[in-house]
């Protein structure tokens, strides 16, 4: 053992699961960054031994704040959380250190030279194991690879850093999204539409089967960035989802889409051709019309509720 | 040069890459074929490129394009030349076979620096083979200049750089001064297919291709400073139960598929 390791993400849930491996593979010598006073309570009641708080979670503050602590703590492995701002930050913050990055990984361990890390290659279709060196290594980690820690009751300490600079790209703006299909990452159940849809007009069946299964509703990507029906998608690509019940209706199965559902409990999935690989994916399929089967699965359901 | 025949001038990072639609796997091995496969350029690197080039008849900008590899990759490049750009540099050097993605940047960075002086250098968020997403940040910190991330939308417009960026709750609209570099998303752009005319004229276009010394870089050094290997890319078994349901009706399928789904706990609250 008898490593250092340093975990930074904005998201405290993701913060917690880079924890709990943290302190598998380094025992008690975890140190971290947080960017609100909660999350860094959180961590250290967690077993973080020292939390460095930072509230500019900026690009340019925290990447400097990370060199900061990189300096102070000289950690040999760091591990960010796979958000939009994790993926930007930690290939820079590798570069600044000459260091080795992986990113996207859901699985490390440490070896005799560094370390050795699992992720996703060719699309998602396939797993590479990477072997890393040097000293530090940085990885970034994507949502659910890694337990939280127990409770820990230890309190660790808490050292505020203030560091906030004028970012380098103006800001002129920010819109809100679009949040009729947000929280897919979250969702506990998923029904999904793919091209088998042939009208805008149609997902009317999908809202309904959605409402009967109090789902959140999401689509493959070509229903998003092609035809323009939702604003989010599921994929490689998309967002990569993890519900108890995934059903794709009227979706083909591409590896873009698959590697999207991987992590999903149950998948369902309705589509008219039998040769089509989401079969090959799901755990029950019929082979049907998706304008045949879900108005029957959504009386079925609604059947059952009473 | 007088500020009459100054030229912005946007360098655009492309990639060939094997055609992850046709990559065969070995059933005994589940190792992907990827020798075997036909390459092509890089999808997210057409975006890259599309953006550039719309900027170009936008305006007045020159568009290049910075690669890496080999002689196969000329292929890609033409096309890249067929669809717009004016030039290519390919930095194609046997001893520089293997490299990882920081040692890959590093030579990225030379290439650059040795094209010419730049506003602008746009690359894609991630290329599907290694799905690594760090050559951007990287060239981008060697290159010392800010990194305009996500970009779903950017445009060259009165002499300002404006871009819309994909972030997860919001959409931020932002403004940069050059020089920076930036990382589109797919959502940016559907590439332009180039016509058969365009793929004549490309093979006028001017392609310069510099091994490692006529970067000024030691290719034995550059392997020593391999940092990341991959040691192995396999096919994970799917386990899912593949559980076919068939019935003469709708109704009884879905009956089947209801009671299935009830007994795995799937529908509870």
């Amino acid at each position: 053992m008898n490593m250092k390791t340093l975990i930074y993400s904005e998201n405290t849930e993701l913060s917690l699961q880079l924890l709990g491996k943290a302190l598998q593979l380094s025992g008690a010598a975890v140190s971290a960054i947080a960017v609100q006073s909660d999350q860094a309570r959180v961590l250290t009641s967690s077993g973080a031994s020292k939390v460095y708080l930072n509230i500019d979670k900026s690009f340019d503050a925290l990447k400097l704040c990370l060199l900061d602590v990189i300096a102070k703590e000289s950690p040999d492995l760091i591990m960010v959380g796979s958000t939009k701002r994790g993926r930007e930050l930690a290939p820079r913050v590798a570069a600044v250190l000459n260091a080795g990055y992986s990113g996207d990984c859901f699985d490390v361990k440490q070896e005799e030279v560094g370390f050795a890390v699992k992720r996703l290659a060719y699309g998602g279709s396939t797993v590479a194991s990477t072997r890393i060196k040097g000293k530090p290594v940085v990885i970034s980690v994507i949502s659910r690879s890694f337990q939280k820690p127990e409770a820990h009751g230890k309190q660790g300490e808490i050292v505020e850093l203030n560091i906030s600079v004028t970012p380098k790209i103006k800001v002129l703006e920010t819109r809100p999204k679009n949040t009729r299909d947000a929280g897919l990452e979250s969702a506990r159940v998923i029904v999904s539409a793919g091209r088998g849809f042939k009208r805008r007009e149609d997902l009317k069946l999908l809202e309904e089967l959605a409402t009967e299964l109090d789902a959140r509703m999401g689509c493959s990507r070509p229903v998003s960035a092609d035809l323009g029906w939702m604003d989010q998608w599921v994929g490689i690509s998309g967002k990569k989802v993890a519900p108890r019940l995934y059903v794709a209706c009227g979706i083909s199965g591409t590896i873009q889409h698959a590697s999207g559902i991987r992590d999903s409990q149950i998948i369902v999935s309705i589509n008219s051709d039998e040769f089509a690989g989401i079969h090959e994916l799901s755990d029950y399929s019929i082979v049907g019309d998706i304008y045949m089967v879900l108005p029957a699965l959504t009386k079925g359901l609604r059947e059952r509720a009473k | 040069m007088s500020w009459l025949t100054y030229v912005t001038r946007i360098v655009v990072l492309v990639k060939d890459i094997p055609d992850i639609n046709e990559i065969k796997i070995d059933p005994s091995t589940r190792r992907p074929m990827v020798e075997a496969s036909k390459r092509r350029l890089n999808d997210l690197d057409k975006r890259a490129l599309e953006t550039a080039i719309r900027m170009k008849e936008a305006g007045g900008l020159e568009v290049v394009t910075v690669s890496m590899g080999d002689d196969r990759t000329k292929t890609s490049i033409l096309e890249a030349l067929a669809m717009g750009a004016d030039a290519a540099y390919l930095v194609n050097d046997p001893a520089l076979k293997g490299l990882d993605a920081y040692a890959t940047s590093r030579v990225l960075e030379s290439a650059i620096r040795k094209a010419g002086a730049f506003d602008v250098v746009i690359a894609g968020e991630l290329s599907l083979d290694g799905m690594g997403s760090q050559v951007g940040p990287r060239v981008a910190e060697l290159l010392g200049v800010p990194q305009l991330t996500y970009a779903k939308e950017l445009k060259f417009e009165s002499g300002k750089y404006r871009a819309i960026r994909d972030l997860e709750d919001v959409d931020e609209v932002v403004e940069a001064e050059p020089p920076f570099l930036a990382i589109v998303v797919r959502e940016i752009n559907e590439p332009r297919i180039p016509s058969l005319m365009n793929i004549m004229k490309a093979k006028k276009k001017p392609l310069t291709q510099w091994n490692a010394e006529a970067l000024g870089l030691n290719a034995d050094e550059l392997r020593a400073s391999v940092r990341v290997e991959v040691t192995d890319v396999k096919v994970p078994e799917v386990k899912r139960k593949r559980v076919m349901i068939k019935a003469e009706k709708v109704e009884e399928a879905v009956a089947m598929l209801i009671s299935a789904l009830t007994a795995d706990g799937a529908l509870e609250e």
